[in-house]
């Protein structure tokens, strides 16, 4: 049955009443219209989902919303700081790092949770951290040197 | 008045959308909407349309507005596939937009009164004799209702200045803020969702359904059913998802026919038709013959596997139907959409909107028969249906398993007299538009059921299951022949590059054997029978920038390389591959080469080309879809592995850029090349060749206890 739950989201309150087992992504793209978090397997496999929990990536499809009661939610939409972009996305744009660009919410998430806790990672520390993301057209490259810009971008 | 002859000549796709109010628009603030039939995929192609039109109309990019591609004003362009859009797409609207400026600048002339030699103008805006006016002011809404006249001159590629340069890509600053821009992410006003319970394996007949259980979920409005084609209507998306899950354990199916046990074998003994493609004679050059070589190889089914499912939203208005889809197709699956709903065209319209990547004949056009059946169920509320994981996998066509087998001779010298290819596969296309039955899944599960038409092949050049079958190469004797089977235990269509990935795989393979016996350097062998320039150019500059003559001969390190002209018709490609194997083939650089005639966006292109790389490194190294005794086995990311960022190898390009030289698309040229690349540096690497794909570690232990 339905209740009434605060997530802290991005930032601020958010206000929601579902049933406690309903997935936080849903929540996220019919109840709290953002849309920036995308379904692609349902099963936590793919990546497309990922927001931040407690800084952590983990897959919004497979997060039932009891479970997030308390913690603090950033998904992409809340990565920057208000209203801007993320160093990230910055770094996205500048190395065209995309091709059809629905992977791309969930790999900003996964690398910003990386340089959130390793701020000059290796290139294949930024692969590494980015396995649990699929990415189907070919884009990983571009989006690995976007990760490795946006560190260096943030060290000068 | 254009006589017949003069329109049979028209340039791309003005053939069939001549008029030029149909690819243009310009608003008094200085707006210029360009119309194309062509859709975005994830390809960037609507940015590499809107630089052609920008430069031919003399404007900054930034004044173009692509729009996307709607049954009720976008030119009619077929489908965007085959890399075909900057022939079809981009010659036309080049054509289309060197006539407007002619007329602009007439108009603007008039306004100043001077003539047209006299007028200064930049973007748009003119001056001459101390007056200026705009091509803004001076287009009203009657001067592009003509046809278009190609005998206005398009710029000649010396005087480009934003063709040939990189763009960014005008749809990605939405996608990397997160921003809703997906189809996925659209919401109608009073919007239902609903989901589509489908059999696991393969479609026969619906048994018994209790439909209880999820009617009595909160939010579930109804169940719809129509023969075999059940749905649900539900008011929210998690609501639907139970739905989907409670029937799904609640209908019972009629089991199939099982599946071939071996795919390849039951491919070869059911070829209903057997087509040589190439019969070349060099009388007397087969008495030169001293050695014959034969191989067989194989490719399996492989999914699309898009990250984001299927996913569609239907709605009407009285009778008149709406549909949002990311077709490649739009005016092909209104036609089909009018079939299998039993509606005119006329009181349908599908609008494009952007999906997630999209490699070919997908779920996208079937799961829009989906929303259109619930919506004509649904009344006046508009519904949205997008496909979980294991539709997608289980229902969306697959690239077709094939089967190549080729003969060689070589005289003496080690010149190849005498070529044998034959190949056996279901065909390569069952997209809508192109049968007299709607080619839409739920279309054939109704009560009165629409015939499921078969997969086809293109004809030549392109071709489809016997694309680049026939080899570039200069061999004095050859015969290429396909073999069709059209029965489909599993459905087939259309997938990236079609029947090339196997065909250059295997010929490219079999190149390398046959260089292997003739005791020649597979690049020199390649070369000595190639006499085309571009092919020639593109195989010495890949070696060169892979620096193929200091190859090095580490233990369990290989170099290999792969080339095709794309359709025999397209881009040329060369690549070569540098594995390493342990107990698994890894992949650690892709050098490739690529001549696409000029080149319109050269970051696109080299973003298309280096995914193609990557993505066929995946098929190549990882991909089969399962199959079960009834039918596809893969339900999730489990029974399906893809190319991780970890094992994605680096990839290196060069461009050879011909502005002299029309543009061919970029899409589909590298994957053959690279396929075949990779397996002749694991041959190089193991000793060991390997001919069926995917070459997985157990596929590659097999090779070695077979030697």
């Amino acid at each position: 049955m339905a209740e009434r739950f605060l997530l802290n989201l991005n930032g601020t309150e958010s206000g929601i009443e579902a049933d406690p087992d309903t997935p936080l992504l849903y929540a996220l793209r019919n109840d709290l219209e953002l849309r920036g978090t995308r379904f692609g397997c349902g099963t936590g496999q793919c990546g497309a989902c990922f927001v931040l929990i407690d800084g952590h990536p983990a897959p919004a499809c497979d997060t039932p919303l009891w479970s997030v009661a308390g913690k603090r939610i950033t998904t992409v939409e809340g990565l920057g700081p208000s209203g801007a972009l993320h160093p990230l996305q910055n770094a996205f744009l500048a190395e065209q790092a995309a091709q059809c660009g629905y992977c791309t919410s969930g790999v900003l998430v996964s690398a910003a949770a990386l340089l959130a806790k390793n701020p000059r990672p290796t290139e294949s520390e930024v692969r590494a951290a980015l396995d649990r993301n699929l990415c189907r057209c070919g884009s990983h490259n571009r989006m690995v040197r976007a990760v490795l810009r946006a560190a260096a971008e943030a060290q000068t | 008045m254009s006589t017949v002859a003069d329109r049979l000549k028209r340039a791309g796709s003005l053939e069939k959308n001549p008029r030029l109010s149909q690819w243009l628009r310009i608003e008094r603030d200085g707006t210029v909407f360009v119309f194309s039939g062509k859709v975005e995929l994830g390809q960037g192609i609507l940015t590499a349309l809107a630089q052609i039109a920008a430069e031919e109309l003399g404007i900054a990019l930034g004044r173009v507005r692509m729009v996307a591609a709607d049954t009720s004003m976008s030119p009619d362009e077929g489908v965007t596939s085959g890399s075909l859009s900057i022939q079809d797409s981009g010659v036309a609207l080049r054509r289309a937009c060197a006539h407007a400026r002619a007329l602009l600048l007439e108009r603007v002339a008039v306004r100043l009164g001077v003539p047209v030699g006299q007028l200064q103008v930049e973007d748009g805006t003119a001056q001459a004799a101390g007056r200026s006016t705009t091509f803004w002011e001076c287009a009203d809404r009657g001067l592009f209702d003509r046809e278009v006249e190609e005998q206005v001159s398009p710029r000649p590629p010396r005087e480009y200045r934003q063709v040939g340069k990189s763009a960014p890509r005008s749809d990605l600053p939405d996608k990397i803020a997160g921003r809703p821009r997906f189809i996925q992410d659209l919401v109608l006003p009073g919007m239902l969702h609903g989901r589509v319970v489908r059999p696991p394996h393969g479609f026969t007949e619906l048994l018994a359904l209790d439909e209880a259980k999820a009617k009595s979920i909160p939010g579930v409005l109804a169940v719809v059913r129509d023969g075999g084609f059940v749905g649900i209507l539900a008011d929210s998306e998690v609501a639907a998802i139970a739905a989907q899950r409670a029937l799904r354990s609640a209908a019972s199916w009629k089991e199939g026919a099982p599946l071939p046990q071996d795919i390849h074998a039951w491919l070869k003994e059911n070829a209903i038709d057997h087509r040589v493609i190439s019969d070349k004679d060099g009388a007397g050059t087969q008495l030169r013959v001293s050695k014959t070589l034969t191989a067989s190889y194989s490719k399996p089914y492989i999914s699309h596997a898009s990250i984001g499912p299927s996913c569609a939203l239907a709605g009407f208005e009285g009778d008149k139907l709406t549909v949002w889809s990311h077709s490649q197709g739009i005016f092909n699956l209104r036609r089909d959409l009018s079939l299998a709903l039993n509606m005119a065209e006329s009181a349908i319209v599908v609008r494009h909107a952007e999906g997630a990547g999209c490699y070919g004949h997908n779920g996208a056009d079937d799961v829009a028969l989906d929303a259109a059946m619930l919506a004509r169920a649904a009344g006046s509320r508009p519904v949205r249906v997008q496909w979980m994981r294991d539709d997608e996998f289980s229902w969306a066509p697959c690239g077709p398993a094939m089967k190549v087998e080729l003969r060689a001779s070589l005289d003496a010298e080690g010149n190849v007299v005498d070529w044998q290819h034959d190949l056996w596969s279901n065909g390569h296309s069952s997209r809508p538009g192109r049968s007299d039955s709607p080619a839409l899944l739920a279309a054939w599960h109704l009560a009165k059921p629409h015939e499921r038409p078969f997969a086809i092949n293109m004809p030549l050049p392109a071709g489809a299951a016997d694309r680049n079958a026939i080899p570039l190469y200069d061999f004095p004797n050859q015969r290429v022949v396909n073999h069709y089977v059209r029965e489909m235990p599993v459905r087939t269509s259309a997938l990236r590059s079609l029947g090339a990935y196997a065909n250059v795989f295997a010929i490219e393979s079999f190149m390398d054997e046959l260089a292997g016996t003739a005791g020649v350097d597979p690049v020199a062998f390649r070369l000595r029978h190639l006499r085309d320039p571009r092919a020639r150019a593109v195989l010495e500059a890949v070696a060169l920038r892979a620096n193929w003559a200091g190859r090095s001969r580490e233990e369990g390190r290989g170099q290999g390389v792969g080339f095709a002209k794309y359709k025999n018709i397209g881009a040329y490609c060369a690549v070569v591959a540098e594995v390493e194997v342990g107990h698994e083939v890894r992949v650690l650089r892709l050098t490739l080469a690529v001549d696409v005639g000029l080149v319109v966006n050269p970051d696109g292109v080299r973003n298309q080309i280096e995914g193609g790389a990557i993505q066929s490194t995946s098929w190549t190294l990882k991909e089969q879809v399962k199959l079960g005794e009834l039918g596809i086995a893969c339900l999730g990311w489990e029974d399906y592995p893809i190319l991780k960022f970890s094992e994605v190898p680096k990839v290196e390009i060069e461009l050879i850029d011909r502005p002299d030289l029309p543009s061919v698309g970029a899409g589909e040229a590298a994957q053959g090349p690279t396929a075949a690349a990779i397996a002749n540096a694991v041959e190089n690497a193991l000793g060991v060749r390997v001919r069926d794909l995917p070459l997985s570690p157990e596929r590659i232990i097999a090779a070695i206890e077979r030697q």
